[in-house]
């Protein structure tokens, strides 16, 4: 008869009589996000559920921007891959006599968003921001979608035409989802700030959008 | 009396002697002016080393976008806004600021003048920014640092009472640049007149501020390399503008109908009246 008693557990006992045997399985479901143990025994279908709900629910919390801790805790960088590659991709086929005077390529749009996101990350931490470096990647790079869905409304407006009115309302669409992605990052991103420094971390997101909502603006198919 | 004590100058042994008692104290650095830009308590491979470049506040850049807007005759820009406190910031935001304003409006400049015409049809350039950001960088980041290296060696040679840190000039080269911001979104409008007529202000604007910041530091030299010296970064400057000026926006043409004449080929040639 054997006991073994750690402080903080319950009492454990095993007798030696009491032969030990049963199966060992955990049920998937209800564990908490912390237990990562048991993920290694669940199927590939629920791990990829997981993370794409997680993935989703941060799509929706930029639609509607409020003040919620969810987004800036469990960071992830997939949504901003998506979007920066759904982006990059859609700003191809621009219009060009040679490639110097043409659209960006993917890779300067890759570029930069990415090169962008990191810069001003860095520039909110030195002016002494408390969010730590890949929250802030996270949220810029999830408030990047209105801006893709932007693009995605201006490709089909200039499959209907390219003339004057396509324009004017390319350019309200891209203005409205700069704003909302100014906004939306904004939101997120101010309380991390120092109060009388907020203006100095908000004027490069503003530009970093600015340049972005440029680039789809001024996108002309062949 | 205690407070006129308070008041005196702190010597160094004090310093040395307060650390060597308790070597775990943080010690905070009081930024004197002839050391100004010398002391900085982090090692460069911190974090914390760059912070001290980011150490402003809202009202502080705003005051110093305003010094080099509205230059004090007389003022130097450096004793005035920076001399405890060089930022980073400011050069590094203007600086991306212009490449994109210079870039967008040069864009939509072109896409102006050239409206109406028969065989024209617009292309976004996006080639350009990379050339912007390579010339203003360079020109924000280098000319300093031939500036600077260039008053260490007059400093060896003649004893200046003045002198600036590598950090300050870079500085007053950064915010002197933002006036050139407004200037290249008014570049839009297409009229040699008015465009001639705003490199000329803006150079005399962030011109004048230079001027005012690097006179004190090399007056005391001799006349005629001071004099050199002062004119370079004149020339430097206008050099800037009107390259950026002739490279990113194509020449305006004048409101006179040009005369479409049929060429042999069937394309069309119209001959441009400047």
């Amino acid at each position: 008869f054997v006991s073994v008693q750690f402080p903080g557990l319950a009492d454990v006992s095993i007798s030696q009589d009491i032969p030990v045997e049963g199966e060992i399985t955990v049920p998937v479901g209800s564990h908490s996000p912390d237990e990562d143990y048991s993920t290694l025994d669940e199927s590939v279908k629920d791990t990829i559920m997981r993370d794409l709900k997680a993935v989703g629910k941060k799509f929706v919390h930029v639609m509607y921007p409020r003040k919620s801790s969810a987004l800036l805790r469990d960071w992830d960088l997939w949504g901003p891959l998506v979007l920066c590659v759904s982006l990059a991709l859609m700003l191809q086929g621009g219009s060009a006599d040679s490639k110097d005077d043409g659209g960006p390529q993917f890779a300067e749009v890759f570029v930069i968003i990415w090169f962008g996101a990191v810069v001003i990350t860095l520039n909110s931490k030195l002016l002494g921001g408390t969010i730590s470096f890949f929250q802030s990647l996270c949220v810029l790079g999830y408030c990047v979608m209105p801006l893709t869905v932007a693009m995605l409304v201006c490709r089909l407006v200039l499959l209907a035409g390219a003339g004057t009115v396509s324009f004017i309302i390319r350019l309200i669409v891209v203005g409205a989802m700069f704003a909302w992605s100014t906004l939306a990052s904004t939101a997120f991103l101010a309380d991390s700030q120092p109060p009388n420094r907020k203006a100095l971390v908000v004027y490069p997101i503003f530009l970093f959008y600015f340049v972005i909502s440029w680039m789809i603006l001024t996108f002309t198919p062949q | 009396m205690a407070a006129a004590d308070d008041l005196k100058f702190q010597e160094f042994d004090d310093a040395a002697n307060l650390l060597a008692a308790n070597p775990d104290a943080t010690t905070i650095s009081i930024d004197e002016p002839l050391l100004a830009g010398q002391k900085k308590s982090a090692p460069f491979w911190t974090f914390d080393y760059y912070q001290t470049f980011f150490d402003v506040d809202t009202y502080q850049v705003l005051d110093r976008i305003k010094g080099s807007v509205f230059p004090v005759p007389g003022k130097n820009f450096v004793r005035l806004y920076i001399r405890s406190n060089p930022d980073l910031y400011g050069p590094f935001w203007i600086c991306a600021t212009l490449v994109f304003t210079i870039a967008v409006s040069g864009n939509l400049s072109n896409f102006f003048i050239h409206l109406g015409k028969p065989t024209y049809r617009y292309v976004p350039e996006f080639r350009k920014v990379s050339i912007a950001a390579t010339t203003i960088y360079a020109y924000a980041w280098l000319v300093p640092l031939a500036l600077w290296g260039f008053l260490m060696w007059r400093n060896s040679k003649v004893m200046n009472i003045v002198s600036y840190s590598f950090l300050e000039i870079v500085c007053v080269y950064g915010y002197s640049l933002f006036i050139y911001i407004p200037t290249a979104i008014l570049w839009i409008i297409p009229q040699k007149v008015v465009r001639w007529v705003l490199v000329v202000f803006s150079l005399c604007v962030s011109g004048s501020v230079l001027v005012m910041t690097f006179w004190p530091a090399v007056r005391d030299d001799n006349r005629r390399i001071a004099v050199a010296t002062v004119a370079t970064i004149l020339l430097l400057h206008a050099l800037l503008a009107v390259g950026c000026l002739a490279y990113f926006f194509d020449a305006p043409e004048l409101d006179i109908p040009a005369p479409i004449i049929p060429a042999h080929n069937g394309t069309t040639v119209i001959t441009k009246s400047h």
